[in-house]
């Protein structure tokens, strides 16, 4: 598996998610925002967590139109994958690789703890490491994790099986306990929690290896 | 020329931030406060001399960064 992490100013997880892709096995390629070719060859792009560009105007709106995101977006137009957490979740949203869109949460709070998921699609690149309807544990460390999309595109989220993960105790109001999305061809996952936090039980939870494994797998031949 | 955006979040979509105002304004003993919706202002200085172009040139800015059309509403307006 060859592995693309993009870092944008203010990104504060890309060194795990390229350490959680190298455990798995991968060889990863480090991506700066400004770079507007993507290494060649990568099966899988990772967007990290943090606050991009100090979450100006809207949290990933200003890292969206990066020179980067455009080489990514061309990357998912081809049929590439592409991972997005937490910070990365609102920068697809703000490109239009994922519909929808990440509100402040409904509390207020800025909410870090371990939250319980269940799998609801593990027919993906990135889930088949779970069970379908698995609980998992994952740590969630936002401000702006609140999901939101009108009905309309709610039922068809649903329809299509393209809501990836749920909360069991929503953390932020998230429309329809909404932790994770797919887009439809099933290849972008833009998730809240923290998979590249939970690869080791000293961790609090080694659920999150699960998905590195899996992409790991799908890609093993690469 | 100066263009004045006002980015609102759409009727309908839940404004915690307000709410949370709104909740505040009562703390401080002021009555009758039914709403609060927070939003954007933004102020754009542009070289454009002509009205019409510089306001379709601010919409789509708006479109393309300064709204998430998603679940804001803007307002252009030309000084």
């Amino acid at each position: 598996m060859r592995a693309g992490v993009v870092t944008f100013p203010g990104s504060n997880c890309d060194r795990d998610l390229a350490e959680a892709f190298a455990a798995a096995g991968a060889r990863v390629h480090r991506i700066w925002h400004k770079d507007a070719d993507l290494p060649a060859g990568l099966d899988v792009v990772g967007l990290p967590g943090g606050f991009s560009f100090g979450d100006y105007l809207r949290c990933g709106a200003i890292a969206a139109r990066a020179p980067a995101m455009q080489a990514v977006a061309a990357f998912a137009a081809r049929g590439g994958h592409v991972l997005g957490i937490c910070n990365g979740f609102q920068v697809l949203t703000e490109a239009g690789l994922l519909p929808g869109a990440l509100m402040r949460n409904a509390g207020l709070r800025f909410v870090c703890r371990t939250v319980r998921l269940r799998v609801e699609a593990a027919d993906t690149a990135f889930t088949s490491g779970w069970n379908q309807g698995q609980e998992i544990a994952l740590p969630v460390a936002h401000h702006d994790g609140n999901y939101q999309a009108d009905a309309a595109l709610l039922s068809r989220l649903e329809g299509e099986g393209r809501i990836a993960l749920r909360y069991l105790d929503n953390p932020n109001g998230s429309a329809a306990d909404i932790a994770a999305v797919l887009s439809e061809n099933r290849r972008v996952l833009g998730m809240m929690p923290h998979p590249e936090r939970a690869l080791d039980r000293r961790q609090g939870s080694a659920d999150g290896s699960a998905l590195f494994r899996a992409l790991a797998g799908a890609f093993a031949a690469a | 020329m100066r263009a004045r955006v006002e980015v609102m979040l759409k009727d309908g979509v839940l404004d915690p931030q307000g709410e949370a105002v709104r909740a505040a304004l009562g703390t401080l003993g002021f009555r009758g406060v039914e709403a609060v919706r927070q939003g954007k202002l933004i102020e754009i200085d542009l070289a454009a001399t002509d009205r019409a172009a510089a306001e379709a040139e601010v919409r789509a800015m708006c479109e393309r960064l300064l709204a998430n059309t998603v679940i804001e509403r803007f307002r252009v307006e030309i000084d």
